[in-house]
């Protein structure tokens, strides 16, 4: 047993770091580090010099432009981005809608969207959960009813992560309201400049509206559009929420942050004439979570083991995805913790582009509080973890 | 031995609880918040009308009897339905400076405006670099005659921004932890030389920061000796705390019972989630901690009432405090992972019932501030 890399792995940390290093552009990784979002331009832009690197598509397979990498340099590419801050692509594209279509789409729609994706021409999102189907997806009631060559969709959906950004959002439809509910829904792309369909921003608790709701009202779309075969939608859905699971755990930017937090305590004056990273409690809290970053990133890398042997993933994900978010949701209260009376005031508008006031308190510690809100829906989303957790007491026990 | 509330207590609360139902449901509230002054200065008016801004003040100062019982009663009617109007920050804690601090004469020019809601204060005392340390004052008083110049930087000053008199913590001698050397003044406001930025918090309570430059005020705004008011404004922050915490149990109280009825109505997989055996235990888990968080509360309430050992008074409002922070972030947490991405959203009272709990567990000094004092005092 070894948890070493072998010397062409250790030669490509190197490369990929000396990329970094170099091509990821200085002032983003300023707004990064402030806290401040990067804008759709900014991560288009970012696409595209990875793109030109050839390294748009880790998770691809070569053949659609894809790095066609071993799981081990998918695992240290994105070590390495997470580490300095680099953004990841955008996933509705890139790592859900895309492999759905490399598996069930026809030849037509691989050349159609693939290309584009992969150069960040087009943006997706996603079209799952609606306002009565949370955790219970399949019951999901947008209808998509047949006329002639085209579909007709009516229905809401919701919790669109940049709908307001989108080119196209691949949606999860009702084809056939007569059978058992998974055994109905058909996984539809529509063009979201379709006439019929509006968006309605969701404004979350730190004040940022990066969510939507999306209403169809007789939106036509054309049965061309329709991904394999109708009604085996639910299927092709599966194959898309595993991949939505794999890199959740992240562990690089887990570290990123935990030595962000050892910084920021050594800057904190704990009012008694010494810093916090002096101070007992708050040492020990880090400690605690420093360890369970190092309990996850070997159950991470044993998982990595038995991709890179050939297995699935399997319902293992479930694992890093738990204990990975509520990690993440720990390292929130931490900086909650630290920034103390710095992080009470609202004002999200310093953490938006082209914010031109001072900002409130030292450095980014204001935006601790609206981080510590925003990230309660890492256990919700991608499937809550309650749902994960049925599934490893389902799949992995036997209950 | 009795837990049950006085007559009197049972008026004040179903008095608080009238003017809710009535005038204060989340709509209001969000109005209230987006006004100019971020509070109602009607409502100001009819809380002064209605007696409660007496409730924090001795009988012997004009006021209701100063009870910390009588006050956790009412601050738990305001935390369940947000209250943004500032009680706890003019009334409890500047208000609380004055009658232990002021002389005679100041109290009794002061303390009739407040109680009769014809003056805002707010209590100028954290620093950048202070964290929850009282004695942390970097604030420079320098006497010259009957004139003291004020220098100096505040943050996190609650209604800062609509407040007529700051009460200002400086130090006149000493380092920046000493615990002699630090009075208080008041300052006019709108002196020269004071700098305000306000802003409301992420519960939606006005704040602000105060920068002093060369701030001119007669000596005779000071309150009591040169260099003696920590001691009275500890007292202040420490009944403070017992209020906030109080509006915690209160707030923590109506997010229990938002999550209980969601799980009754919100059906997935064909049935209520309310009937999911791993959720109703967490709801009783969430039930447990509001149990021991309104009992704590009332303990440190009758402590601060009774004795007179100053000791176990600091003790019992900071086990309060730490033991509702511990409450906090679990009852908050598990309200929105129940209730899901609804939770999340700013248009349901549930977000901004855990959003306003979370400031109430920084607010005055957060859980591991308050355990750490406990263990050494």
């Amino acid at each position: 047993m070894n948890a070493d890399f072998t010397t062409d792995e250790l030669q490509f940390e190197i490369e990929v770091q000396e990329f970094l290093q170099n091509d990821f552009p200085a002032e983003y990784r300023e707004k990064v580090d402030a806290g401040i979002r990067l804008s759709k331009n900014e991560l288009v832009r970012w696409q595209k010099i990875l793109y030109k690197k050839g390294w748009a598509a880790p998770t691809w397979p070569a053949e659609h432009g894809g790095t066609g990498w071993t799981a081990t340099q998918k695992h240290i590419f994105a070590t390495e981005m997470a580490l300095i801050g680099a953004p990841e692509p955008v996933p509705f594209g890139m790592k859900m809608v895309a492999p759905v279509i490399m598996a069930y789409g026809s030849d037509e729609q691989k050349q159609r969207f693939l290309p584009d994706i992969l150069e960040s021409n087009v943006w997706w999102c996603q079209g799952y959960s609606e306002p009565n189907s949370g955790s219970d997806l399949a019951s999901l009631k947008t209808s998509a009813v047949r006329d002639g060559d085209e579909y007709v969709v009516n229905g809401n959906k919701t919790w669109n992560t940049y709908g307001q950004y989108a080119d196209w959002i691949f949606c999860l439809v009702r084809t056939d309201t007569g059978v058992k509910k998974q055994e109905g829904i058909s996984f539809l792309l529509i063009d979201m400049k379709t006439p019929g369909i509006t968006l309605k921003p969701i404004v979350l608790l730190d004040g940022h509206a990066e969510v939507n709701e999306v209403f169809f009202d007789d939106v036509r779309v054309p049965a061309s559009n329709l991904i394999g075969e109708e009604n085996k939608g639910w299927t092709y859905a599966k194959v898309l929420l595993t991949h939505e699971r794999t890199n959740i755990s992240g562990v690089p930017r887990g570290k990123r942050r935990l030595a962000a937090l050892k910084r920021l305590a050594g800057n904190t004056d704990d009012g008694f004439g010494n810093t916090m990273l002096a101070n007992a409690a708050f040492r020990t809290k880090l400690a605690e979570v420093e360890i369970e970053l190092q309990a996850l990133e070997y159950s991470e890398l044993r998982t990595l083991a038995a991709l890179s042997v050939g297995k699935a993933p399997g319902p293992e994900s479930s694992i890093l995805k738990i204990v990975g978010t509520e990690l993440a949701q720990e390292m929130d209260e931490l900086f909650v913790d630290l920034a103390g009376y710095n992080c009470l005031p609202f004002v999200p508008e310093q953490f938006e582009e082209g914010f031109q006031g001072d900002a409130i308190g030292p450095g980014n510690t204001a935006a601790a509080a609206l981080t510590y809100f925003n990230n309660r829906k890492l256990s919700i989303f991608g499937g809550s973890n309650e749902i994960q957790r049925n599934i490893i007491s389902k799949a992995v026990l036997g209950l | 031995m009795d837990f049950s509330n006085t007559e009197e207590q049972q008026m004040l609360q179903e008095s608080v609880q009238k003017f809710v139902q009535k005038s204060y449901d989340f709509d209001t509230r969000n109005q209230i918040m987006a006004s100019e002054k971020g509070f109602s200065q009607e409502n100001w008016d009819l809380f002064a009308e209605l007696g409660w801004l007496t409730v924090p003040f001795r009988e012997e100062d004009g006021g209701f009897g100063g009870s910390a019982v009588d006050l956790a009663v009412m601050m738990e009617e305001f935390g369940k339905a947000m209250l943004v109007e500032p009680f706890i920050a003019s009334a409890v804690l500047s208000g609380g400076v004055i009658s232990e601090q002021g002389s005679a004469q100041q109290k009794a020019e002061i303390l009739p405006k407040i109680m009769e809601g014809k003056l805002q204060l707010a209590c100028a005392y954290a620093e950048q670099g202070s964290r929850f340390n009282l004695a942390h004052i970097k604030t420079s008083a320098t006497v010259t005659g009957d004139t003291v110049v004020l220098n100096g930087s505040k943050t996190a000053v609650l209604n800062g921004s609509n407040a007529e008199i700051l009460l200002v913590l400086a130090r006149e001698s000493g380092a920046a932890t000493d615990s002699e050397g630090i009075s208080v003044f008041m300052v006019d406001a709108a002196s020269t030389g004071v700098t305000i930025r306000a802003f409301a918090n992420v519960d939606g309570k006005k704040s602000a920061e105060i920068s002093l430059k060369d701030v001119s005020v007669p000596v005779i705004q000071r309150l009591g000796a040169s260099g003696s008011a920590l001691q009275a404004l500890q007292d202040s922050v420490d009944r403070a705390t017992l209020a906030v915490s109080a509006e915690a149990v209160g707030a923590m109280e109506s997010l229990l019972r938002k999550t209980v009825e969601y799980s009754k109505t919100r059906k997935q997989f064909g049935t209520a989630i309310g009937t999911f055996q791993a959720l109703q235990h967490r709801m009783a888990d969430m039930f447990i901690e509001c149990q021991l968080a309104r009992s704590i509360v009332i303990m440190a309430a009758m402590k601060l009432d009774g004795g007179d050992d100053a000791t176990e008074k600091t003790k019992s409002v900071s086990a309060a405090k730490s033991r509702i922070g511990k409450a906090i972030q679990k009852v908050g947490q598990e309200a929105i992972q129940i209730h899901g991405g609804i939770g999340m959203t700013e248009e349901l009272d549930v977000g901004h019932l855990f959003k306003s709990i979370t400031a109430a567990e920084i607010m005055f000094g957060n859980t591991d501030f308050h355990t750490q004092r406990f263990a050494s005092h």
